[in-house]
């Protein structure tokens, strides 16, 4: 069950989507489509609410998006007070889908609505592998 | 059938390390029977617990309280949804009077957070989001409601003054409530120069950990109006729910449920949100009492900063909203808030809110759990 790589700390190392973990440390960042009615997914998601289906594919997704709104998060919980204060985004896919992550911009040049990009990180600091992404502005 | 409270109980709110849960749990009891006409517990038919029960030491909360209370063999249980547990055990308390199974029901909102070690709540805070896609990048509770403050300044320019503005309010009407955690003015300076938490908030635009209980005692109308003669009565009850993910949620400028649930209560209570005289909103943090503003119909969405600018929310204002100093001022014990605000409209209606009295008929509660995944409006009237 590789979904325990994802996230500095995991909490639920087990999904129906575990491959999502498997995609992004090969650097491709993977949403899921329904089968049946075609509705795409990110995060991604085993069962589809729109029909009920729980066939699905793997689609990979660009990563390209809006800021849609960001916080800078000073008081830190267990196991992230080593990085705080952090910036926290959520970006509004251009594929479908929202997607909370890091922001890596500096603050000042933080906008709401600023084009970034999600990209597939590693931890270069710990021996463990654990995956996350970064928002990046976009090159 | 109408279902009326009776009774109203309230303890004292704050770090209370010189009471167990359950002893916390008796203070608000015993006022509630004394004022619902000197009741005793063997008049309860059901003690229904208001809680989150994470923070707590002692597992399984209902058996320990109806225990200490010395309410059985009568039926207790507990009702969770986050922040909001106690309107959801009011609105099962009003299910069951309404079906006729219950006669008189003590609702019990009660929480001890200073119980858990800095670790410990640190640990929990963490895991407030979806812990699959949300909490591996150390989201927190304040970083939820400074997503949507972050937005709802960029949307409609409101500003980190107008938040402000909140707290200051609630602390203004704080130090009228001696139940409240904190009884001292603060001013726009102080709130903007405290202590960084999650941008765009600071320490003083967020609620403080709390222990502390209240009690309400509900009942049908026959008994109500033989037990009181000022029962107040619930008009309109409206639940709702929203995505718990905010990737998940169609806008992040408001509170969908808050919206669902207040339609509800105002239908069913045969009213508009202007008839609303005196209001307990859930300021979580200050932006949370700004977006409720909009939520709930007191002014349009986007104009909730110029609502508090313009002092529309003091008494004397549009609607009169957390009179008796919000969560900001009381400190918010997750699973009592619910029944303390509950018990501050039932004064305010009854006319005994001292000081902070409002001239009003008609009281709303909005109790919203979590980033607003549970919401519960309640509509009282005389
Ligand atoms: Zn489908």
């Amino acid at each position: 069950m590789p979904f325990h790589y994802f996230g500095k700390i995991n909490f639920v190392p087990y999904t129906k989507v575990t491959k999502f973990a498997d995609y992004l440390k090969d650097g491709k960042l993977m949403g899921t489509r329904c089968k049946k009615c075609g509705e795409f997914y990110f995060p991604p998601r085993a069962d589809c609410i729109k029909c009920f289906s729980d066939e699905f594919e793997w689609v990979e997704t660009t990563g390209k998006g809006r800021l849609h709104t960001y916080t800078i998060i000073y008081a830190a919980p267990t196991g992230f007070d080593d990085i705080a204060p952090y910036i926290i985004g959520v970006l509004d896919l251009d594929d479908g889908g929202r997607l909370l992550g890091w922001v890596d911009v500096p603050e000042e040049q933080i906008e709401i609505e600023m084009r970034l990009k999600a990209v597939p990180k590693i931890f270069e600091e710990i021996p463990d592998i654990k995956l996350y992404y970064s928002l990046e502005k976009i090159k | 059938m109408k279902v009326g409270i009776v009774g109203i109980g309230h303890g004292k709110f704050g770090r209370r390390s010189d009471a167990t849960v359950q002893e916390l749990a008796f203070e608000p009891f015993r006022e509630a029977l004394i004022d619902a006409g000197d009741i005793t517990q063997h008049d309860i038919d059901a003690t229904i617990i208001g809680s989150s029960p994470e923070y707590h030491k002692q597992r399984s909360l209902p058996g320990v309280v109806a225990e200490y209370l010395g309410v059985n063999p009568q039926p207790t249980w507990l009702t969770e949804a986050a922040c909001a547990s106690g309107s959801a055990a009011i609105r099962t308390a009003y299910v069951a009077i309404k079906s006729g199974m219950q006669e008189v029901v003590a609702v019990i909102g009660l929480q001890k957070m200073t119980e858990l070690t800095t670790p410990e709540i640190l640990a929990l805070m963490g895991r407030v989001g979806d812990v699959q896609w949300e909490s591996i990048f150390g989201t927190t509770f304040p970083g939820y409601y400074a997503l949507y403050a972050t937005r709802h300044m960029y949307e409609f320019r409101t500003t980190k003054e107008q938040m402000a503005m909140v707290a200051v309010k609630n602390h203004h009407y704080g130090t009228m409530n001696p139940k409240a955690m904190f009884q001292k003015e603060v001013t726009i300076e102080k709130c903007l120069a405290s202590d960084k938490v999650a941008y765009p908030l600071n320490v003083f635009d967020c609620c403080a950990n709390a222990d502390g209980a209240a009690c309400i005692i509900m009942t049908n109308e026959k008994n109500a109006k033989k037990l009181n003669d000022t029962p107040i009565w619930l008009e309109g009850l409206g639940c709702a729910s929203a995505e718990m993910s905010v990737l998940r949620r169609p806008h992040l400028v408001g509170i969908p449920s808050t919206v669902e649930a207040s339609k509800q209560a105002y239908k069913q209570a045969g009213i508009k949100p202007k008839d609303v005289d005196v209001a307990d909103v859930h300021d979580c943090f200050t932006i949370a009492e700004i977006m409720a503003y909009e939520d709930l119909g007191f002014c349009e969405k986007g104009k909730g900063g110029k609502f508090i600018e313009e002092k529309q929310s003091y008494i004397g204002g549009k609607t009169p909203v957390n009179i008796d100093g919000g969560l900001k001022a009381k400190g918010h014990p997750v699973g009592a808030t619910g029944v303390s605000m509950t018990t501050e409209i039932v004064k305010q209606l009854r006319g005994e809110a001292g000081k902070r009295q409002v001239d009003a008929e008609i009281g709303l509660t909005h109790n919203v759990g979590g980033i607003g995944q549970y919401c519960f409006v309640h509509i009282h009237g005389r």
